[in-house]
């Protein structure tokens, strides 16, 4: 751990960086765009109305805060730790996505764009950038990788019903970060108008920061129900990772609780040892991508390859440059759980807690089973339910031979 | 004098071509693209996720690397053309990821070392200058940077200072090989660009045929034409060099009887 920090709460730094990681890495096109979204972004933190704004409808339009709640049967099932959950996936669109698309939709209002364009991969932050749009009356464009859609298909079509356009991608290989390239694309020909909320704790400065600062919330409102349920903070927190948005957003409030140690749980796919994984931080090198310098899924000349994952949300080759920040300096450990692990601890967490969780977060829950069995029963685990699984059962079923 | 230098101090204005390596007998389609009369030659580097190009110069990237093109072939291929042509410029654009690999110090003097005299990289802006910038300037070899239609008064001299060869202006805000911008904006562009600088200013995006690329002429020290030469690439395979020839032979005589400068 990197004993000169006072503390880890003070990144980036004024151009963007996170230690050698973030920045601002895009075309010249677009450099004049995220400078003026760097601004009105530090016009907004300051502005009382637009926080006023995003807490409003955070509690009455997405549903929080959130509960915080004691997994006992989990609990008792694992023989350790105390688990609790914070409960994301209970956010109007079941899911933390809606949590940062509120907070860039007010910004794209204040900014005076009226097009609104968004990548996904699941098609949670689609569905999440439709909603909102549909809320404001914005029209929007959302891409989404070609093989993706078909794999989708639930959500392809919630988006078309709250009147989003989807355009497949078929360049590269269809999935979500050649989604990622169509959006700089589309963003770079249409400067005027058009505001790009991207989904997760990546991108050029200031969109990590900024994402993390919406997300923050998650963490904000655990940190605080901890002290007012068991009047202390817990020994462990833990999250998956596949941007990092959802983890950031838990972790950033706990980052100087020393005493708090932090879990991020990326997708080991087949495992580690192939390539069959999307474990950008345990399996990756650091490189330069989409915006933004940090760990990558990348060959020996900086081609990028695909990440794998049971889960469509964790399957990309980057991740957030604070994660990669804060990897470096050891303040958060980094694991990762197979697609074959993480299948049995959804199967646990529906038939222990009666709660059907997404694929990601049960890497998180995957986790937190190993985790709990080796610590005290006196122990406090906090883990981030960020999305609920009912787009998920389809994956599943055919994971476990069950036609439907 | 540099060889770029040289090339923007002929009695015209200068050619410039883009082609991406490891597409097709890339060999053969420089030699093509200087005996139809190109002044510099752009060798792309190819790359997984090509976020500023359109669908021509994105499908030469993953033909280039389905080929299985490394950053090792990418250097052989500038080295012989080196060997081959000693005196025409040779510039490397692609974005910072291959590059910086294995070090912007390894990259800049393999660079070097392979007689490569400028650098484009797409995705390294004059604020990120550090991750490549200063070993370029070491090793002798010019950062070329881009300007465009969103780069304002206020942040051209960043964008100029430390860039030297000469200063790519991007006509659209957009990608590669879409449409043109009007001849308007680019005249009034470059101009305002060339207040500010005695570096050469040529133009690209969206620059396809011998016609637009003479009125560029007319307004910039020089034209880049990336998209419709790799088209032919992509199209005729072995047989694009005599092709390659055919349009460099049309685009040359397009920009070289243009008056110098008019702008």
């Amino acid at each position: 751990m990197a004993s000169t920090a006072n503390t880890f709460r003070n990144q980036p730094d004024e151009r963007g960086h996170f230690g050698d990681y973030g920045g601002r890495y895009v075309a010249e096109t677009l450099m004049p765009l995220v400078l003026d979204l760097e601004r009105e972004y530090r016009k907004a933190q300051a502005d009382p109305e637009f926080r006023r704004e995003f807490d409003d409808l955070l509690e009455h339009y997405v549903g929080r805060p959130s509960p915080l709640y004691h997994a006992e049967r989990l609990t008792e099932a694992l023989g350790g730790a105390q688990v609790w959950f914070k409960r994301d996936e209970l956010n109007h669109t079941g899911a933390h996505k809606i949590n940062n698309c509120i907070g860039q939709i007010l910004l794209a209002i204040r900014m005076g764009k009226t097009r609104i364009i968004a990548e996904t991969g699941a098609g949670q932050h689609g569905v999440a950038t439709a909603t909102v749009c549909a809320r404001f009356g914005l029209p929007c464009v959302i891409y989404m990788g070609a093989e993706d859609v078909r794999r989708q298909s639930p959500n392809v079509f919630r988006m078309k019903l709250l009147g989003a356009e989807i355009v497949p991608v078929t360049s590269g290989r269809g999935t979500l970060k050649d989604a990622m390239n169509e959006g700089l694309r589309d963003w770079v020909a249409n400067v005027e108008d058009t505001f790009y909320i991207i989904g997760t704790a990546a991108g050029p400065h200031p969109y990590p920061e900024m994402v993390r600062d919406f997300q923050s919330i998650i963490g904000k409102e655990a940190r605080a129900q901890m002290l007012d349920r068991i009047g202390r903070l817990p020994d462990l927190a833990v999250a998956c990772i596949g941007g990092g948005s959802n983890a950031l957003g838990l972790f950033h409030p706990f980052l100087d609780d020393r005493e708090v140690k932090l879990l991020g749980v990326e997708a080991a796919g087949h495992g580690l040892d192939g390539d069959e994984h999307a474990a950008s931080l345990l399996g990756g090198f650091p490189g330069v991508l989409h915006g933004n310098k940090t760990y990558l899924l990348q060959d020996e000349d900086g081609q990028i390859t695909e990440g794998h994952s049971i889960s469509a949300g964790l399957d990309y080759p980057g991740i957030g440059p604070e994660h990669a920040w804060l990897k470096d300096t050891g303040r958060v450990e980094y694991t990762a759980v197979t697609d074959e692990e993480a299948l049995e601890a959804f199967q646990l967490l529906c038939r222990t807690e009666g709660i059907i969780p997404a694929l990601e977060p049960s890497h998180a829950i995957a986790a937190v089973a190993k985790r709990a069995k080796e610590m005290p029963k006196d122990s406090v685990i906090l883990a981030n339910l960020c999305g609920r699984g009912d787009k998920d059962i389809f994956t599943v079923a055919e994971k476990l031979g069950v036609e439907m | 004098m540099t060889r770029l230098s040289n090339a923007f101090s002929k009695p015209h204005p200068a050619l410039v071509c883009f082609v991406t390596a490891g597409d097709g007998d890339t060999a053969a389609n420089l030699d093509a693209l200087v005996e139809g009369g190109a002044d510099v030659i752009e060798l792309g580097m190819p790359f997984t996720d090509p976020m500023a190009d359109g669908p021509a110069i994105q499908a030469a990237n993953i033909r280039s690397l389905n080929a299985g093109t490394t950053t090792a072939d990418v250097l052989r291929i500038a080295r012989k053309f080196r060997e081959r042509h000693p005196e025409v410029p040779l510039v490397l654009m692609g974005y910072a990821n291959p590059m910086i690999r294995r070090g912007p110090d390894w990259f800049a003097n393999a660079a070097k070392e392979a007689g490569v005299d400028g650098v484009i990289c797409v995705d390294i802006p004059p604020e990120e200058d550090d991750a490549l910038g200063p070993q370029l300037r070491d090793a002798g070899i010019s950062p070329i940077r881009l300007a465009t239609p969103t780069t304002d008064a206020k942040r051209l001299p960043q964008v100029l200072e430390g860039s030297s060869g000469f200063l790519y202006y991007v006509a659209v805000a957009g990608i590669t090989g879409m449409q043109q911008a009007a001849i308007e904006s680019i005249e009034a562009n470059v101009s305002r660009i060339k207040r500010s600088t005695d570096i050469p200013v040529a133009v690209g995006f969206g620059v396809r045929t011998p016609e637009q690329a003479a009125e560029i002429a007319e307004v910039a020290d020089g034209v880049v034409v990336g998209s419709a030469l790799v088209e032919l690439v992509g199209k005729h395979g072995a047989d694009a060099p005599a092709k390659l020839s055919e349009l460099t032979a049309g685009l040359a005589k397009a920009v070289h009887s243009a008056a110098k400068g008019a702008a």
